[in-house]
């Protein structure tokens, strides 16, 4: 089994890759931004049974590079998973304040994502097999003063993996969009300070895995989730503007 | 500022939490101290608190660095998980050498505590298969050490309650294994010679022993000895694991007057049906408390003490009766009542708790008979040359600590000042 992680220090990315180190002795293919946090998990990954690892040079926004960077994965022997999960919880008072920042936020959460999506699905539509798997939100479900900018772009990711599924319908293409809630990693260090109760991340990445392995196209996890969205997606506006979600 | 409680649940002070993710960048993060490393918090007083202060979390150090599959070499980060090194080694054919009663303690932690097994007699304390400590202290220094490099800071780290500094990385010596399955045996005793006696018998031929006692029998003891030891080439019955949890916190200890009888008469009988020889999995039989995840909620919102105390074998006999005596007469104790006898070893860190002679523990909800009931049972134990384990401490006179742990000066000048615990404060004075 090979795997191509976008993002591979995200805390999700790395829990799944240890469960697919242990479970299946995958081949890795890394891309991180941190390069000295990614050896370390390289590193992790080999002694918890991953076949082989490899780190990729960091291109996160430039189409070619992305473009480049998938034929190279795919011309070294077929990608089986291709997990993208690079993001960044950007502060929503700052993006307001900061066009600049608002921007970047658009384009690591929502436009690199699509970008590296599309590059593979060139090649799976090919081979016609191959499992494309994006870390979306429950905050893209529904916009909220608390997190618009960050939930736009976890929208924009799982309306693209919504479009991308009705296109590979009935082919040997999957498409996953894992929809975790508020996870304990790195990433959210400043909402657990704040006293925010967290999902441990090896529970969602055991969900995660397990959905990658059936194909599911929509993954909530933990699965409350799925019901809480549920709800908040269908508050009538003129109730839902009055609270403070 | 966040609540947080160690195993007892005898309070849940406030902390300023400093999570820990790259052990090249621990140094940093030192510089808000002082405070303390906090792994599982699975020690059950103050060694894992600093209340109103920082606490370092190293959940986030938890990555394996390297194995060496011909010498059972493991290097990695202090935060993680034993259980995760058994369910990852023990199908390779390698196995920690010593597990405390339970799994889920990080490396560090284990270290810090130098945390002893149902193996003690054969394999010591976790701390003898320790060849390597990365030690990051409150100045910004980094310093490897071991048994043969800087001995003298590496005993102070063992059983250090992580006042020297941040251990970061570890290697260990893994032993080689004999897959999951252990030939168990469980006998049914009456009275503590009788409890000596299975214990002598059983240390030349069984790796792990260890003894559950009906703590409401006084020195009328009875009591189920467990054996095991691995089952070359034998297979069990397929074990699946299965946890539960206790879902909440009952208003009330569950563990009190009207049921520590008739559980322990009950878990008494039971026991005694299942006595014989078995091919068990390791799991149930090491670890048979992590099947029940939280079960620390049950003594309710109070929390509870746990005592454990080891005293040498020439005084053990009298001194193990007269605590149990002491025990049955206040009514309090536990569900799991344990007894063991330690070998003669020599310790691996300059405060290891483990020494020769036999070791005593049971919880006891918090209740208003307890002071008294501690102050008489240390009575027994200092007169006796015994001590208390400061994993399960939180109440412990300075006094006793003091008189039971001669090396706590020695201690004392590999202290690091960035350091501090509930624990150090309580017994040490900072």
């Amino acid at each position: 089994m090979k795997i191509v992680v976008i993002g591979a220090t995200s805390g999700i990315a790395e829990h799944c890759c240890r469960l697919w180190a242990a479970e299946d002795g995958a081949d890795f293919v890394l891309m991180a931004r941190d390069t000295a946090k990614a050896e370390k998990i390289a590193a992790d990954l080999e002694v918890r049974g991953a076949r082989s690892t490899s780190l990729a040079k960091a291109e996160f926004f430039d189409p070619a590079a992305i473009e480049a960077f998938a034929e190279a994965a795919v011309a070294a022997g077929a990608v089986d998973v291709v997990l993208i999960a690079h993001g960044w919880l950007s502060d929503q008072q700052s993006c307001q304040d900061d066009l600049a920042l608002c921007r970047e936020s658009l384009e690591v959460n929502a436009v690199s994502p699509v970008l590296f999506a599309e590059a593979f699905a060139a090649h799976f539509a090919r081979a016609n097999r191959g499992t494309i798997a994006i870390i979306g939100s429950v905050a893209g479900d529904r916009g909220r003063k608390a997190n618009y900018t960050y939930g736009a772009c976890k929208g924009l990711i799982g309306r693209y993996a919504e479009g991308m599924q009705h296109r590979f319908a009935g082919s040997g293409v999957k498409i996953v969009l894992i929809k975790p809630g508020p996870t304990d990693t790195p990433m959210t260090a400043s909402q657990k300070a704040a006293g925010r109760k967290l999902a441990p991340v090896a529970q969602v990445a055991r969900e995660t895995v397990d959905g990658i392995r059936r194909g599911r196209p929509m993954v909530y996890t933990p699965l409350l989730w799925w019901p809480i969205m549920l709800i908040v997606r269908h508050i009538p506006r003129f109730v839902f503007n009055r609270l403070s979600i | 500022m966040r609540p947080v409680s160690s195993w007892g649940r005898l309070g849940a002070p406030p902390h300023d939490i400093v999570e820990l993710t790259d052990r090249d960048r621990v140094a940093a993060s030192l510089r808000h101290g002082p405070g303390i490393a906090y792994g599982m918090g699975r020690s059950y007083g103050d060694a894992c608190l600093n209340p109103g202060g920082v606490l370092w979390r190293t959940a986030g150090l938890d990555r394996l660095v390297s194995f060496d599959g011909a010498t059972g070499r493991l290097v990695c980060e202090a935060g993680v998980v034993l259980r995760d090194i058994q369910k990852l080694m023990i199908p390779r054919g390698w196995s920690l050498p010593v597990v405390p009663g339970t799994q889920f303690v990080t490396v560090g932690g284990a270290i810090a505590n130098d945390v002893h097994g149902k193996n003690h007699h054969v394999a010591g304390s976790f701390g003898e298969h320790v060849r390597r400590l990365r030690l990051v202290r409150s100045d910004g220094e980094t310093i490897e050490c071991g048994p043969d490099l800087r001995p003298d800071l590496f005993a102070a780290t063992v059983a250090g309650l992580g006042l020297t500094g941040i251990i970061v990385q570890v290697e260990l010596q893994l032993r080689a294994g004999n897959g999951p399955w252990l030939e168990a045996e469980t006998i049914s005793f009456g009275g503590l010679a009788d409890f000596f006696a299975l214990s002598d018998e059983s240390e030349a031929g069984w790796e792990h022993t260890v003894s559950w006692i009906d703590c409401t029998s006084g020195s009328e003891l009875r009591g189920l000895f467990m054996r095991a030891r691995p089952a070359a080439g034998r297979i069990g019955r397929p074990w699946r694991e299965r946890s539960r949890r206790v879902p909440f916190t009952p208003p009330v200890s569950m563990v009190n007057r009207l049921s520590l009888r008739p559980f322990n008469t009950l878990y008494h009988a039971l026991g005694r049906r299942r006595t014989g020889v078995q091919v068990v999995h390791y799991e149930p039989f090491l670890y048979p408390l992590d099947s029940v995840l939280e079960w620390n909620r049950l003594y309710g919102p109070m929390g509870f003490f746990q005592y454990q105390s080891v005293v040498p074998r020439a005084a053990g006999l009298g001194a193990t009766r007269d605590m149990l005596d002491a025990i049955a007469r206040s009514g309090e104790g536990s569900f799991l009542a344990v007894l063991k006898t330690f070998a003669e070893r020599p310790p691996a860190g300059l405060l290891s708790f483990p020494r020769e002679g036999v070791t005593l523990a049971l919880d006891f909800r918090h209740s208003r008979a307890l002071p008294q009931l501690f102050a008489r049972l240390d009575d027994i134990v200092r007169a006796a040359g015994g001590r208390l384990y400061p994993a399960k401490d939180a109440r412990m006179p300075r006094a006793l600590y003091e008189a039971t742990y001669p090396d706590l000066p020695a201690f004392a000048a590999h202290r690091d000042p960035g350091m501090s615990s509930g624990m150090s404060r309580r017994l040490m004075g900072r």
